[in-house]
């Protein structure tokens, strides 16, 4: 039997998407004026930069909506299902600070250490997906969203949880992907990357949002929503009450991309949180911000859609027994609820820093979230009585072939972050950050990067070689030297 | 009768009851109290007793809103009496606030501003999504002390450099002090776009841009006219 985190039931569930409904006719949703005319020629009426949604074209377009899709593999492999009960990790997202490995001080992310990162993160199995993790200092901050998703592409074959940050870039993205995937329909067909497009709260899709949903949804490209009500600040106080505008988020946004394109794939996802009442910060690892996650979760599984939620992150500014109790909780809370892609691990203090240690302990707590969710099953015909049959009162299980042929499923086994005992470095037992750290090193010792097809390759760093210069820059920083940047068949 | 006076006036701001501000200015003018002494022996006291409260965790950011709405309600009444007698209320300095463009964001921007009024600053906010060509016009027409700016998000961040060069090309560098917050930001990234300081929430702000005012009146004082 998989365990499960259930934290409204059928009836509140339909209050929240009955209100959820009302708001976005009355008062509505305010919308850029690029898609006045789409959401006009559906009927909609749009007032003042105000789109007045009914209810019943609503619900026809959320039908419309894929109840699931893949994201591939660089080998054309399905990596990540969203839809259904299957839970999937990424790292969390375009960061601008790292924790020094060294220092353990927060500094300014550099590509080298976004390339670290996704190299970690390719050697884990708890992580289904990369993310584009970090925004790196060292480049031209407007290619600061396609050069992360480049560096990803490059050093990593899993699929990537991405996102631009303007309305021209999102092109830029999708160009670096369709290069990588051999061009646009095999993009469409095998979609390696998700694009994250966030509304503003309350109830806002901005130009850039909403131009992004549309050219997604066009492209066929898959869009992640991230709803991000704060309660009590930018959304109601009350919970319940986040969830609501969550919801009419939500449905508000698959409104516009499925008018653009009925049947293009989106997530129901989000990044919701409470706003402290004393620091008018918005802790995300506050056990009121995981409740909100799984609840707005729980609306989107009702309606039968994909979901996405930010989770396995800590508020405070180091790594310590705060930023990993609360990493930990909400780790568990995500994976009990079933969230499809949990977006968030590595980082810390507010989502404002990356720390690749935390990351390696964050997997930790991934790989025992992903063993509580196999749940606790019956592996034999007999239970415990044909195991004692062989026994008596021993208490002798440890000779038995039913241990050996079964321990494996039944016990996960941590690496050594964890510490069991295993963990000693020249006779003195080192603390969660040095076994962190020794763990980063052994993961990226045996890393090796899987180069492209050549032909995909050449074509890939001409296409950023002729985007940098644009920005001023010369070579890619990470890829290619300056002095090589000028060779034949690159420019 | 004034003691009871002031002290009602002082708790209707801690309460965050504008009727009862409001009411009570009122009846301060029947009663011929100056309008600058109601401001300075009720409402103010009462201002600083909830920023002195929020600070030790004891009052809450709602609480916070509500005190700063009592205290406008007051000043309501008492604005157009002090113009009549020619009065002005002392001020802390004139802060230009606003969140940087390309960013939508405001609750930070709003509290800081909250609470810098609350703290006898004039504060004029600008708003959201606020190009730096704006902040130093405004700037210049305000004849501000500091520009506040802020920013949520990573992607916007980064505008807050060209407030900085704005306010610079506009030759406004050597009278203007600039500070800059956020949820990204960074006392290093302050550093590094020449900003003059950085807040990490809105009560600091309000202790740094006393320590800004400090530092202008200081530089006023060294440098010659």
């Amino acid at each position: 039997m998989r365990p499960r985190l259930e934290l409204l039931n059928k009836a509140l569930i339909e209050r929240i998407l009955g209100e959820a409904f009302q708001l976005i006719e009355d008062p509505g949703v305010r919308v850029a004026p690029f898609v006045v005319d789409l959401l006009r020629g559906a009927g909609i009426t749009v007032k003042d930069g105000v789109a007045h949604i009914p209810e019943a074209l609503a619900r026809r377009l959320l039908d419309l909506a894929p109840r699931g899709f893949c994201l591939y593999d660089r080998a054309g492999k399905p990596a990540v299902r969203y839809g259904g009960e299957d839970v999937h990790f990424d790292p969390g997202s375009s960061c601008l600070n790292i924790l020094d490995a060294e220092t353990q001080q927060p500094r300014p992310a550099m590509s080298a250490d976004l390339v670290r990162l996704v190299q970690v993160a390719e050697m884990l199995p708890q992580f289904a997906a990369q993310s584009t993790a970090m925004v790196c200092n060292d480049v031209p901050q407007e290619i600061g969203d396609w050069y992360r998703l480049l560096l990803v592409l490059w050093y990593s074959e899993k699929p990537v949880v991405t996102g631009a940050f303007s309305a021209e870039s999102l092109h830029t993205l999708l160009e670096l992907v369709a290069i990588e995937c051999g061009g646009r329909e095999p993009l469409r067909q095998h979609p390696r990357a998700i694009f994250d497009v966030c509304p503003s709260p309350p109830l806002n899709w901005s130009e850039f949002a909403s131009q992004n949903l549309v050219d997604l949804a066009r492209a066929g490209v898959p869009a992640e929503i991230v709803s991000m009500p704060l309660a009590g600040a930018t959304a109601p106080v009350t919970l319940v009450g986040s969830v609501v505008q969550h919801a009419a988020e939500c449905i508000s946004g698959i409104t516009i991309h499925q008018l653009a394109q009925p049947g293009s794939p989106i997530v129901w996802g989000g990044a919701p949180a409470i706003f402290d009442m004393r620091t008018g910060k918005t802790p995300m690892g506050a056990i009121e911000t995981a409740m909100l996650d799984v609840a707005c979760a729980e609306v989107g599984k009702y309606l039968g859609l994909p979901t996405h939620a930010y989770m396995v992150t800590g508020d405070g500014r180091f790594i310590d027994a705060q930023v990993e109790m609360e990493s930990g909780i909400s780790t568990i809370l995500g994976a009990l609820a079933g969230i499809n892609m949990i977006s968030g691990a590595g980082m810390l203090d507010f989502l404002a820093c990356h720390s690749i240690e935390k990351l390696v302990i964050d997997a930790e707590a991934i790989a025992s979230a992903q063993r509580l969710v196999e749940g606790v099953n019956a592996r034999t015909d007999s239970l415990a009585v044909a195991m004692f049959a062989q026994t008596g009162l021993s208490g002798d299980f440890l000779k038995l072939k039913e241990t050996r042929s079964l321990f494996r499923k039944e016990q996960h086994f941590p690496s050594n972050v964890i510490d069991r005992g295993l963990a000693s470095m020249d006779g003195s037992t080192p603390d969660v950050l040095q076994r962190a750290r020794q763990r980063v090193e052994e993961l990226l010792s045996p890393y090796e990067r899987h180069p492209l097809a050549p032909d995909r390759e050449q074509e890939l760093i001409a296409f950023a070689l002729r985007e940098g210069r644009k920005a001023g820059l010369e070579g890619l920083p990470e890829i290619l030297r300056p002095e090589y940047a000028h060779e034949p068949g690159l420019i | 009768m004034p003691d009871d006076h002031f002290s009602a006036m002082r708790q209707s701001i801690i309460d965050g009851a504008p009727d009862t501000a409001s009411g009570l200015a009122q009846e301060a003018l029947s009663a011929g109290i100056a309008p600058i002494e109601a401001i300075n022996s009720g409402y103010v006291p009462g201002m600083h007793d909830v920023g002195e409260q929020f600070a030790k965790g004891q009052m809450y950011l709602p609480d916070m809103m509500a005190s700063a709405e009592a205290m406008r309600a007051a000043m309501a009444v008492l604005d157009p009496e002090l113009k009549k007698l020619g009065t002005q209320r002392p001020m802390a300095g004139v802060v230009v606030l606003g969140t940087t463009k390309g960013d939508i964001h405001e609750i930070g921007k709003i509290l800081v501003g909250t609470l810098l009024t609350a703290h006898g600053f004039r504060v004029h906010d600008l708003g959201v999504d606020v190009p730096g060509e704006k902040f130093a016009a405004k700037a210049r027409e305000f004849n501000a002390d500091i520009v506040g700016v802020s920013a949520l998000l990573t992607t916007t961040m980064r505008n807050q450099k060209s407030v900085v060069e704005a306010i610079e090309n506009a030759g406004l560098r050597s009278q203007v002090k600039i500070m800059v917050g956020g949820a990204p930001v960074t006392r290093r990234w302050a550093d590094e776009i020449g900003a003059d300081g950085y807040a990490k929430d809105a009560m600091s702000a309000v202790t740094l841009a006393r320590e800004l005012m400090a530092q202008k009146t200081q530089s006023a004082v060294v440098e010659p006219a």
